[in-house]
This record gives structure tokens, sequence and C-alpha cells, in this order.
């Protein structure tokens, strides 16, 4: 009797985690079809490349991701030319022939896309040029308060009038 | 001097701003195209209505036509169907490529809705459609005399569009085919 209470509640549990390990395959299942390769090596170029190309339909997802019709072409089309020895530059240069630039997730440096690739390091470039700039004149007024405006002895007379006035007309 | 400078990330701004502004115009599904400017790829498949006929680029027949990308299942097809029947009235070469779908089908339908097509090219796998850049239908294709594509157009071909983007162009290049005949 005490065994079987304590078993229960176990059991209970170990239901649980089966169940969630089932919510969780679904995820992981959705949409790679069944893919064969005659040659097992080839398996983790055909992810990779469907990692970077780009489905054209379904304009912000990968072949990887997308389950539409021609998605599901494309990844055929990716396998058969694996099979045929194709390295993986010469695939996607096969498919950019094709479907254009677009479907590069990693698109070639040239006149259109220069910009997308200097764009951070410029960036980043100008940001560490503020940054020293900034740093710099601080330095320097913290130093000698070089940037302070040189005042007249008239101006300063004013100005401690000014500041004054106030205090003595309030008492 | 120094001054102006303050306004750079301000002018940065306002280019930024009107490089957004201006780009809420443009169809993000209009892709480029990879082949426009060159020939229409080599296929050899089957004819729709006649199994036992091949069919490839020699049956252009230097003409200048279109090409029309279409199924059955294509909702849109059935919107543009009527469009290309009277351009095929009005005596524009048209091909169709039937594009992953069932010969019965196919045939029942151009049976009932008419068929402006000269002949059908039967892709049921997306061979040539690969080959073409197609991912989607309908797609129309204007192919020049010499079967180079000259224009590409991805989605419904209806009036507004063929006086817009195909009109002229076709009748320039069908004006072209008969200058070198002559």
């Amino acid at each position: 009797m005490p065994k079987q209470s304590n078993l229960l509640p176990g059991s209970a549990w170990l239901k649980q985690a089966a169940l969630l390990l089932l919510l969780l395959s679904s995820a992981a299942m959705a949409v790679e079809d069944v893919v064969k390769f005659s040659d097992e090596s080839l398996r983790p170029r055909y992810q990779q490349l469907l990692e970077e190309l780009r489905c054209p339909k379904c304009q912000n997802q990968n072949l990887a991701d997308s389950n539409s019709a021609i998605s599901q072409d494309l990844r055929a089309e990716v396998q058969r030319l694996l099979e045929q020895k194709l390295t993986d530059a010469e695939i996607k240069e096969y498919l950019k022939n094709r479907y254009s630039e677009f479907i590069l997730y990693r698109p070639e440096v040239n006149r259109a896309t220069w910009f997308l690739w200097a764009a951070p390091v410029v960036l980043v470039l100008m940001g560490g040029l503020i940054v020293l700039r900034l740093s710099r004149r601080k330095k320097n007024s913290g130093s000698e308060e070089a940037d302070l405006p040189v005042r007249s002895t008239d101006q300063q007379q004013r100005l401690d009038q000014l500041l004054n006035s106030p205090k003595q007309g309030s008492e | 001097m120094n001054r102006l400078t303050l306004f750079v990330p301000f002018a940065l701004c306002l280019a930024l701003g009107a490089f957004l502004f201006f780009s809420l115009g443009k169809n993000p599904l209009d892709l480029p195209s990879a082949l426009v400017g060159e020939p229409f790829p080599e296929f050899a498949l089957e004819e729709l209505h006649e199994p036992e006929r091949q069919v490839s680029t020699d049956d252009f027949d230097g003409q200048v036509l279109l090409v029309n990308v279409w199924a059955t299942w294509c909702f849109a097809c059935r919107i543009e169907h009527p469009w290309l029947n009277s351009l095929a009235e009005q005596g524009v070469a048209i091909v169709g490529l039937n594009y992953k779908d069932h010969r019965k089908l196919a045939q029942d339908w151009l049976g009932e809705r008419g068929d402006p097509y000269q002949f059908s090219i039967f892709d049921p796998r997306g061979v040539l459609g690969i080959d073409l850049g197609v991912y989607g239908a309908p797609e129309t294709y204007l192919v020049d005399a010499e079967g180079i594509i000259r224009h590409r157009r991805v989605g419904v071909v209806d009036e507004r569009v063929w006086n817009e983007e195909f009109r002229d162009l076709y009748q320039q290049l069908v004006d072209d085919a008969n200058a070198k005949t002559e």
C-alpha cells in the first residue's frame, strides 16, 4: 500500500514530462521534410544552404523555415544539385541566375550592396571618432578651463552687480 | 562653421526619413528579375493537349510572344484569363505554361474558359518553372523574335497592366521583327 502511493506521483510526473517532450518535438519537426542523401556528409551542407537561401515567395523566411510550395521545390532542387556534386558556390550561382540575387540572404559585394557591407564599419568608425573627440574636449576643459570665455573687467563688474543686486533688494 | 556641423545629424535624419518615405511606395514583391535580357531557357516538355508531342523553344517559331504561367489551382489566373482570350483575339501570340498542375484538370479548364494559347507547355513538376525563376502563378514573359526575354510580369496581366507595361514594348518588338524580315 505505501509502495503504491509512492509510485503514483512518480508516474504522474513521468506522464507530464512525456507530454511536455511531445509538445516540444512538434516544434522541432515543423517544416523539414524527410530528406535522404546518398552520402550523409551532404546533410550539413544542405542545412547550411537552406539557412542562407531565401524563399522568393515568403520574403522574410529562408528555405529551411518556409513551407510554401516554391520552397519545397527549391529544397528538392538544392538536394538534387548537391547529389550532382556541385559546390555550395555553384548551387548559389545556379539559383541566383534564376531567382536573381534576392535569393541570397548573404548578398555578394557589388555596386548595389557595397553600402550594406560598408555601413557597419563606417558607422562604428564615425561613432568612435565622436567619442574620441568628446572625451578629449572633456579632458582639456577639466585641466585648464581653456573653453571659458575671457571676460573683461567691465563685464565682470556688471556680472557681480547683477548677481548681488537681488539679494540686496530682498534684504 | 562649428555651428553648421550641429546640423549634420539633423540633415542625416532628414535624408533617412526621405529615403524611408519614398521606399514606402515600392512593392516589396517586385523582385528584380534575373532573366530579363537573357534567352528563354531551353526545355523539352510535353504539350498539354497532345502528350506524345514534345515542345521546346523551337516551337516559338521566331515569333514575338507572351509566355503565360498558369495553373488551375491559381485563383488569380481565373481573373486574368478573359484578358488573355481577348489578347489572342487581337492577334497576340501567347504560349501557355501549365505549371504544377494535372493534365485533365487543365484541359477541362481551358475547355470551359476558352484556350488563348497557341500551344501549352505541360510542366507538372515545375522544372521549367525553376529555370525561369517562377515563384508563383500567374507570371507572364514577353519574348522577342530572337527568343530573348524582354519583360516579366509577376501577377495578373489585365488591360491596365498590358497598356502600362506591355503594349508599347510588344509593338516595338513586332515592328523590329518585321523590319528584319523585310
